[in-house]
């Protein structure tokens, strides 16, 4: 009925597929208001997935890039002490210098919360952090509030936002975050999914090219002992050189005979391990 | 009513049972599910959010399985726990629900149920609305024996117009394409096998486990600029500017690596070993890598090949004793080469002390001292001189959660 039309919506902008397991799990989420953990291989679209969320709830994303050195402060707001230094000793400004207000700018998470309406908060690569910053995190995200100490503020919640928090390790995170997260892994598209995922990227891919590339992929990807197998980004990067290089032909994919291995392995020993199994293959 | 989302609204002591059971099972089955979560799954049943055994298969893991290393033993209890509730009779319940529905939707929309039906509207209206459930279930029937499952009809994902009753948030919900499976089938086809097993070690991984042996502390000359500091300081001389300076942080740690790189019995792992060595290479400074075949006599050896460069054991007395000694090999060996004096396979290598007293000597000297062990300890009690070295060494394996209990054990103040 409604199939063709629904992956329509989401793929047409968003280039996201997103299969009915996932749209469930975010729905029951989004009820229990409850923070989302995301896993899954690099490059199976779990900060895609944020974008998609936002645009089909139609509500603004912010993003969160999570660094290693991050205080959680910093996400939360910032006091611009330097502006107010110098604003202190030139008095070139408009601002009103004994107001430290006007000198606290929010961070994502304080954004988020002042929001006007509510938004989707993408909190991307939370592994990178340490257990302290996650739990604190997550302390904050449960009670929806945060104290500015410099002017002894309490920043409440507008809205609550929906949460989307991904991460990259195979490491388990702390208990005490998980136990406040629902939790999802995302497994690596099926062959016919990736046809899909493959068909939003280039609408206009011919039939033996799409099928005969992603049949080559899952073959390599496949090969035993690879560290860094291929993801989905690299498959559509493949597929662009494919199609951009004149004297290429599907045939030789058919035949075994799979070019520019090096978009696909970027690990000289996966490459070199790569480049092996397609000679013995084409012979 | 063989669904159980009959139950799942209701309070219904019999049903509610079932899902407790389910509970239970998944915590005796060895999934760390804590009743916080289960409360919230009970949260989210009677809110009216699961309405169907795929809406609970998806919701159930989603709130109460913590880590992909679980989906796969949450699909077998899945299976296992749900098969007799939901094959009783599948089809006869899928089906009257289904031409329930289909009912509702024909009196609002009528052309397009015939129209998908392939059967004259008109045909349909004289009908009654007991006559009509009939008729629907009839074709259902047929239609389920041809589509079992992929049918339009019969599809429980979102697209379908009669699957999806659902709960909307605010009018807020994301719909998706649907895999036309059943959740019972899903938990059956095992999809998150692979994910339950350890995987290789990838260097990525050995270095997150090895990270938290970094100890850093400030050394050196007072040379770097501490620019939080500095604009506290100079915020409290009233903006009379003040620059703060900081030592820089260094990694003080020592580390010795010991690697049984003979024989083999060792080649089966040769690669793991590789992956840890290089990996300790690129992340400390102060690293001391060593040699040795199937147990320590007199000698390490500085060269691969245990020939070149020998180092004698007493002198590692010298070294400072703060210093991590780690071990990796698979200890196996045969028993009078750990025992007795001169045990040693290799004849140019002779010594008067047997190689467990040289082992305990090493423990004596450095406070903390571990033996990775490639092997995975359920082999263990099969090897005699494994059990022996446990004695003198505490050994964990060479897999990520050994790791990191080898790297707290050695970060242990004493």
């Amino acid at each position: 009925m409604s199939d063709g039309n629904t992956l329509d919506q989401f793929t047409g902008a968003t280039e996201y597929v997103l299969d009915d397991e996932l749209a469930e799990i975010i729905n029951i989420t989004m009820a229990l208001e409850m923070p989302l953990l995301l896993k899954g291989e690099p490059g199976t679209g779990k900060t895609m997935l944020a974008h998609a969320i936002s645009e089909s709830l139609n509500m603004k994303l912010i993003v969160l890039n999570v660094k290693s050195s991050m205080k959680l402060v910093e996400a939360l707001y910032q006091y611009d002490t330097l502006t107010r230094l110098n604003d202190s000793r030139f008095g070139d400004s408009t601002r009103d210098v004994s107001n430290i207000g006007e000198y606290i700018k929010m961070g994502k998470i304080g954004q988020a919360f002042t929001a006007d309406e509510k938004v989707v908060l993408l909190i991307d690569e939370i592994d990178k952090a340490d257990t302290d910053f996650q739990d604190d995190m997550l302390d904050v995200l449960d009670q929806m509030e945060f104290d500015i100490m410099e002017i002894d503020r309490t920043i409440k919640a507008k809205h609550r936002p929906v949460i989307i928090i991904t991460s990259n390790s195979k490491k388990d995170l702390s208990d005490p975050f998980l136990g406040r997260c629902n939790f999802h892994h995302i497994a690596f598209p099926e062959p016919d999914m990736m046809e899909k995922i493959i068909n939003v990227h280039f609408p206009d891919i011919e039939r033996d090219l799409l099928e005969n590339a992603v049949t080559s992929f899952y073959r390599l990807r496949d090969i035993n002992g690879i560290e860094k197998k291929p993801a989905t980004r690299e498959l559509i990067n493949w597929i662009r050189a494919l199609r951009s290089d004149p004297d290429f032909r599907v045939k030789n994919l058919e035949r075994g005979d799979a070019p520019y291995l090096g978009i696909l392995f970027k690990k000289s020993p996966d490459y070199a391990m790569a480049r092996n199994v397609n000679e013995r293959y084409r012979r | 009513m063989q669904w159980p989302e009959m139950s799942m609204r209701g309070t219904g002591d019999k049903k509610g049972n079932m899902f407790t059971t389910f509970f239970y099972t998944l915590k005796e089955a060895g999934i760390p599910v804590s009743p916080t979560s289960f409360l919230r799954l009970q949260k989210a049943l009677s809110i009216g959010l699961i309405n169907s055994l795929n809406d609970f298969y998806t919701a159930a893991r989603t709130i109460l399985v913590k880590s992909e290393r679980y989906f796969d033993l949450y699909d077998q209890v899945f299976a296992h726990h749900f098969k007799g509730v939901e094959l009783k009779d599948p089809d006869e319940a899928v089906i009257s629900d289904i031409a329930k529905a289909l009912l509702e939707e024909w009196l609002k929309h009528p052309k397009e149920i015939a129209n998908a039906l392939g059967v004259d509207e008109s045909g349909l209206k004289k009908m009654t609305p007991g006559e009509l459930i009939k008729y629907f279930m009839e074709r259902l029937r047929e239609q389920s024996g041809e589509h079992h499952g992929g049918s339009k009809w019969i599809g429980t994902g979102g697209t379908s117009p009669v699957g999806h009753s659902g709960y909307h948030p605010g009018g807020m919900r994301v719909g998706g394409i649907s895999r036309n499976q059943s959740a019972l089938k899903v938990a059956m086809d095992r999809r998150y096998r692979d994910y339950s097993q350890e995987g290789p070690l990838t260097q990525s991984q050995i270095g997150e486990a090895l990270k938290r042996l970094r100890n850093m502390v400030p050394a050196g000359p007072k040379d770097e600029v501490n620019i939080d500091e500095s604009i506290y300081q100079t915020m409290k001389n009233a903006g009379e500017i003040e620059i703060v300076f900081d030592r820089s942080l260094k990694d003080r740690l020592k580390i010795i690596l010991a690697i049984d790189n003979g024989g083999w019995s060792m080649e089966p792992y040769i690669h793991i070993v590789q992956t840890l060595f290089y990996y300790s290479r690129a992340q400390f400074k102060d690293i001391k890598t060593f040699f040795f075949h199937n147990t320590i006599y007199d000698y390490l050896w500085e060269d691969p090949s245990r020939m070149r460069k020998p180092f004698a054991v007493n002198d590692l007395s010298r070294l400072d004793p703060e210093t991590r000694f780690i071990i990796v090999g698979d200890a196996s060996m045969a028993p009078y080469e750990l025992m007795a004096t001169d045990g040693s396979i290799h004849i140019e290598e002779r010594s008067n002390l047997p190689s467990y007293r040289r082992l305990q000597f090493i423990t004596e000297t450095f406070a903390h001292c571990v033996w990775l062990n490639p092997k995975m300890e359920g082999q263990w009690p099969y090897t005699r001189t494994i059990s022996m070295i446990r004695e003198i060494f505490p050994m964990f394996e060479l897999t990520l959660d050994g790791l990191e209990k080898a790297v707290s054990f050695m970060m242990r103040k004493n």
